[in-house]
């Protein structure tokens, strides 16, 4: 089983965890910029912060034979703190760099005339550098969070193609399925989304622009459940070949619109170079 | 390594009409470099060149447009450096010794020695590393033998290589002794050249004498 975690905080985990990934057959991951439990109180320590998304993240997975990218973006919560925002005139020259391949976390938190402004200013971003966007959805109010993430989107001009709306459920998936927006489901120990709720979500809408993460980050998550996802999958009947499409060639697919994924000496099949050991082994 | 031996080596880049651009609008005016400067890998690849040796399409390309350059040298590879990924850092140090910056970019060699990035610890020791002080060169050797980054990054390592040096590699191999553990050949290789000093003080304990956590 080839993995393509599209959505995980590598910079609140620890290296075991890479190592755990790795033998899991995680072979590639897109971290985006979010918050990080403690508030930001100035754009520098947004700089330190998106610096180490293309420094030392990527050596670091790199160490595991992990391809690491990131998304760059200010996040909808400190979007609301004006100490933060003029981060947004940060963004252009990170939005140049190579292991940046969509513009994210965008979106909504408690939806405030300032998260609108940013959701905005940020979409324009993502058109004007050629770049897909993350749109996180909101944990309170979701539903309606989503249903206005979708008019800002199409408000924009953006692409639908070119656009996730992520930690989707059993009661935002029929928002956004006939968008032609892409659709991120974030499996979580108890909260957003399970393993078998996520097969059941297959099972109903197909494995079409469907992407499956972790979104494993300092909080009660585990980097191992998209694996867990996939085991669930083939349990309830799915082949290969979808967990396959799921786990791998739809991420590819969706960051690949950057034109700067990078999956060089990584993207072999699944049953290529001992993978199908590792996975008997365990 | 010269400009045109890496302009040659480009000669096969898929995007060569997006080289020559790039290095005619940054010699033309220097602030369009960082928007080439970071888009070089997609462009140009990022694979290893045939020739010259150790050197990637990317970073050939990053050094060539720095090479481009007119003027203000050492205030665009510092801002280039201190903006940029780990690629676009390590293409700054590499391009270092090919500029008019003197003992300018000291501070961005002292900052990757800092780092624990491989690639940039390496790319800090190449032969610009001639204007760093001998007490920071000689952190930057040993720092490469810790972190199994081979001593053929290190520029002029037999010239400059010291009794101090000595001194702290044979505390490393002690240290490594102690624990069990090998010491790179090529590291072993160096103290041998060296000479092992007759009496190391303070950090050569004997092994008896190191705590487990120590070692």
């Amino acid at each position: 089983m080839r993995i393509f975690d599209p959505h995980i905080h590598m910079t609140s985990r620890t290296t075991d965890d890479y190592q755990r990934m790795a033998a899991a057959g995680v072979r590639a991951v897109v971290e985006p910029a979010f918050w990080l439990g403690q508030p930001r109180t100035s754009p520098a320590s947004f700089t330190d912060y998106f610096d180490s998304l293309i420094g030392w993240e990527p050596f670091r997975a790199g160490q595991f034979d992990v391809r690491h990218h990131a998304t760059i973006a200010l996040n909808p919560k400190e979007a609301n703190d004006p100490r933060c925002r003029p981060v947004l005139d940060l963004l252009p020259r990170y939005l140049d760099k190579d292991g940046v391949v969509a513009v994210g976390e965008i979106g909504y938190d408690s939806m405030t005339p300032e998260e609108d402004e940013a959701f905005a200013a940020q979409l324009a971003l993502a058109v004007a550098h050629d770049l897909p966007a993350l749109v996180h959805s909101p944990h309170r109010d979701k539903a309606r969070g989503v249903e206005r993430s979708l008019a800002v989107v199409a408000e924009s001009g953006i692409e639908p193609g070119r656009v996730v709306l992520d930690h989707l459920n059993e009661v935002t998936v029929k928002l956004v399925r006939d968008t032609g927006c892409w659709l991120g489901f974030s499996i979580y120990p108890e909260t957003k989304m399970s393993p078998p709720r996520m097969v059941e979500l297959l099972k109903t809408y197909g494995t079409e622009r469907m992407l499956v993460n972790s979104a494993a980050d300092w909080g009660h998550s585990d980097p191992l459940l998209t694996r867990a996802t996939g085991e669930a999958m083939l349990l309830a009947g799915f082949t290969d070949d979808d967990v396959d499409r799921v786990l791998w060639r739809n991420p590819v697919e969706f960051y690949g619109q950057s034109g700067r994924l990078d999956l060089t000496g990584v993207d072999h099949p699944a049953t290529f170079a001992g993978n199908s050991i590792l996975r008997g082994g365990e | 390594m010269t400009p045109d031996r890496l302009r040659a080596a480009l000669d096969g880049v898929p995007d060569q009409e997006w080289l020559d651009t790039a290095l005619r609008r940054v010699a033309a005016d220097p602030g369009e470099i960082p928007r080439f400067f970071a888009a070089a890998g997609r462009r140009c690849g990022r694979g290893p060149l045939p020739d010259p040796p150790g050197w990637t399409a990317d970073e050939a390309a990053r050094v060539l447009l720095l090479t481009a350059l007119r003027a203000e040298h050492a205030a665009t590879v510092t801002a280039l450096y201190s903006a940029g990924d780990a690629a676009e850092k390590r293409a700054v140090l590499r391009a270092l010794p090919l500029l008019p910056v003197g003992p300018a970019g000291v501070p961005l060699l002292l900052d990757a020695l800092r780092t624990n990035d491989t690639r940039l610890v390496a790319a800090a020791l190449g032969p610009y590393a001639q204007h760093l002080d001998q007490a920071a060169w000689r952190q930057g050797v040993l720092k490469c033998v810790f972190m199994g980054v081979p001593l053929a990054a290190v520029a002029d390592l037999d010239e400059r290589a010291d009794g101090e040096l000595a001194v702290m590699l044979a505390g490393l191999a002690a240290e490594r002794a102690a624990a069990g553990r090998a010491m790179p050949a090529d590291a072993t290789a160096l103290l041998d050249r060296l000479g092992v000093p007759a009496a190391p003080t303070g950090r050569a304990t004997a092994p008896d004498q190191l705590s487990p956590r120590e070692a």
